[in-house]
């Protein structure tokens, strides 16, 4: 009798492709868990403007990779980081994340993106569930809205608020002292910019209700010109000026500012002054520019902090940044909890990192804690000081009292419905 | 604490001048001070723009080619007069190695690369333009690295501005003014009065009448190109010691060289004279009056110029 196959798929070939299927969906796994190594993925900037900074955040990776390494890696794998450029835009940073986890087989995250591209590397980890740190991100909300709280997520950026807080709190000291009533500011004109300026008035008024804000200027991202800007601002004739630009933006703004003289005639406070990545650059930087503590290596002025600076500088021939310090941190953060929890899974490391304080050379007190409640960094150095044209540039920091920062925060969060 | 409100709005944004502010241009329009300050501003934002526009425009009235690549040579001209500036100390020659480095690299670029595309669709041309903004970049941040720089202002500079009725008026900006101003004569007269001149003009209604009579043509583009990139080098040199350095700081002076053009006339010197300072006086008051809106104002003025004279202001006088 002559058989004919019927059309379709046999049982045979179903069962057959089962099995090819479920080995090929299994193997990552079986293959992780018998891994020596430990992959960790890291999307960061590193074209474009920005990346100087995305170099200098896989900078201080690298040089923390290092010692954890020599020192018997995450529970006796080594780590090997993977580390991706995303060009500084969200949707190819979230793309990056989730190939970093699902095809290069990355089990931890390292989210070195600016704000843009953090709260899309966050959905990706929220959607895969991965352990990832935000090394980069200062914009509040990323942490502070329970809305994005996701237990397998932490941040190691120091944190808008607290910058304003303090900032405003040593500004209204500095106008009250000096009568500094009548104010400017000048800021780039995009999310951070806006936001930060609004914060930082709103605590400079609160804590000296007397200042006015009587000009603003809102030069756009990455502007090559600010002479109409300068000159507006002279025309309005302030005491004092704020400015939260950044990078080559400021540079250029105190260079073009440089020779109308305006440094002569009001106190400036700008908050990003104090970062080796602007300090070094401007050529002709004018004494006594009021600004927050980025990075510098004298701030906390302790030896950890010195040799940090030293060790990074004589390694990359060059100084850290802002983004550096946050970055070391997330390494040393998960290295302890690792060594706590002896074991390199990140859902193990996530929940020893809850509350956990270590030992660190960018803390306040020489420590820093990963605050249990909402997974962000606190008591990280904070201070602003006045700078001068050589080393060590701000000679001078004042120190930020994180009592009365986490107080005011606590307030705010009440007053935004975060808690 | 309880009268303090968390309010996300600053003073300034409640009392509304964060978008329109009349008030200040008017009491800007009375007062000499605010005056001469605005006025040397728009003039200094002006003659930059001027520097990189003409050569954008004295291209494309010769060889009629959009030179999407002009802003390179700008960079070009900051990042030389940079390097030149901390080799030897000297501005002037500082000023000399950001202006004729460009040039050469100019003339490289038309006869190397340019020349092959003459022919070519618009396209092509957009294409192989483009291609060198992104090389460009990428040497610059090969030679020079990624991150930004600064020159820094020569010490000869740094003193304190004049004021003249009130008005600030920093010396360095006058020297740039006058060397922009200088630029513009000698290329006028140059192009009007001198034999050279005459025959780039030739060249540009009829070049095959002009190669017939046994003038190298090849040569004269080149030329053109040399001299577009000299200018935008020389802005690019004039610029740096206010403006940081870094890879793509081309791009932006570009797009307000092209709105320069169109609103000047596509090929017209005075129009691109006349459009890059009309530019800067309306960036300078205009960020007074409308400090959200300055950006907006230039293409404003540009649509309007458009419709009203499709061709530009000065389109019809053809260099």
């Amino acid at each position: 009798m002559k058989r004919t196959r019927q059309p379709g798929i046999s049982r045979r070939s179903t069962l057959t492709l089962m099995g090819a299927g479920a080995l090929t969906f299994a193997a990552p796994w079986v293959a992780r868990a018998q891994a020596k190594t430990i992959k960790i993925g890291m999307p960061t900037i590193l074209s474009g403007r920005v990346a100087q900074l995305g170099t200098s955040s896989r900078n201080a990776v690298t040089m923390e990779v290092e010692k954890i390494n020599a020192a018997g890696g995450l529970a006796g794998r080594q780590i090997e980081m993977v580390i991706r450029d995303s060009k500084g835009q969200p949707q190819e940073a979230a793309r990056v994340a989730r190939e970093l986890v699902n095809t290069d087989g990355c089990e931890l995250l390292i989210d070195a993106e600016a704000s843009s591209g953090a709260f899309a590397v966050h959905e990706v980890a929220r959607d895969l569930g991965v352990f990832c740190v935000h090394t980069n991100s200062e914009t509040s909300a990323l942490t502070a809205d329970p809305k994005q709280h996701i237990p397998n997520a932490f941040r190691t950026a120091r944190q808008g608020v607290h910058d304003s807080i303090f900032g405003g709190s040593y500004a209204a000291a500095i106008a009250k002292g000096k009568g500094l009533k009548k104010w400017a500011t000048c800021s780039p004109d995009y999310a951070y910019g806006r936001d930060t300026t609004a914060e930082y008035t709103l605590y400079l008024k609160r804590f000296a209700p007397d200042v006015e804000i009587i000009s603003e200027s809102w030069p756009k991202l990455f502007q090559p010109d600010y002479t109409e800007v300068v000159t507006k601002i002279l025309q309005a004739k302030p005491q004092a000026l704020y400015s939260c630009l950044w990078g080559g933006d400021l540079t250029s703004f105190i260079d073009q500012a440089n020779i109308y003289a305006m440094f002569g005639q009001m106190e400036v406070f700008a908050v990003n002054m104090a970062d080796y990545t602007a300090l070094t650059v401007v050529k002709n930087l004018p004494k006594g520019i009021h600004s927050g503590n980025r990075y510098i290596k004298t701030f906390p002025a302790t030896p950890e902090n010195a040799a940090w600076g030293d060790a990074y500088r004589a390694k990359y021939n060059e100084y850290p940044t802002n983004w550096s310090w946050e970055n070391a941190t997330a390494m040393m953060l998960i290295a302890e909890a690792s060594k706590k929890a002896n074991s390199a899974d990140g859902k193990k490391i996530a929940e020893v990192m809850r509350g956990l304080t270590i030992k660190c050379p960018f803390g306040a007190d020489g420590t820093v804690t990963m605050r249990a409640e909402d997974q962000t960094l606190i008591g990280y150095a904070i201070g602003w000081g006045t700078t001068i044209p050589q080393e060590p540039y701000v000679p001078d920091v004042k120190a930020g009292d994180w009592k009365i920062i986490l107080e005011l925060e606590a307030e705010w969060k009440k007053s935004k419905g975060y808690t | 604490m309880d009268a303090w409100t968390f309010a996300r709005p600053s003073s300034a944004r409640r009392n509304g001048n964060d978008t329109l502010d009349l008030d200040a241009l008017a009491s800007c329009f009375t007062s000499s001070a605010c005056l001469v300050t605005q006025t040397t501003s728009g003039l200094i934002i002006g003659m930059l723009l001027f520097l990189v526009a003409v050569g954008l425009t004295l291209i494309f009235g010769v060889l009629k080619v959009v030179n999407f690549s002009h802003g390179a040579f700008y960079m070009f001209g900051a990042y030389f007069a940079m390097t030149s500036y901390q080799l030897t100390g000297s501005f002037a020659l500082a000023m000399l190695c950001g202006a004729a480095g460009t040039a050469i690299l100019g003339l490289i670029f038309e006869r190397v690369f340019m020349s092959r595309v003459y022919g070519a669709d618009v396209l092509m041309q957009l294409l192989v333009c483009y291609a060198f903004v992104l090389i460009f970049d990428d040497v610059v941040r090969l030679i020079w690295g990624p991150e930004f720089r600064s020159m820094g202002m020569p010490t000869a500079f740094q003193v304190v501005p004049l004021f003249i009725a009130g008005g600030v008026v920093p010396p360095y900006y006058l020297l740039l003014i006058g060397v922009a101003l200088a630029a513009a004569i000698v290329l006028g007269v140059g192009l009007a009065r001198t034999r050279i001149g005459k025959v780039i003009r030739a060249a540009a209604y009829n070049p095959s009448m002009v190669s017939a009579l046994g003038i190298n043509t090849g040569l004269i583009y080149g030329g053109v190109f040399a001299i577009g990139g000299l200018l935008a080098g020389l802005a690019g040199a004039l610029a740096a010691p206010v403006r940081s350095l870094t890879p793509g700081m081309g791009f932006s002076v570009l797009i307000e060289s092209f709105i320069v053009t169109v609103i000047g006339g596509m090929g017209s010197i005075l129009g691109a004279l006349i459009g890059a300072l009309l530019l800067g006086l309306i960036r300078s008051f205009g960020s007074l009056g409308f400090p959200l809106f300055t950006e907006g104002l230039m293409y404003l003025f540009m649509v309007i110029v458009l419709v009203s004279r499709p061709s530009g202001l000065f389109g019809k006088e053809v260099a």
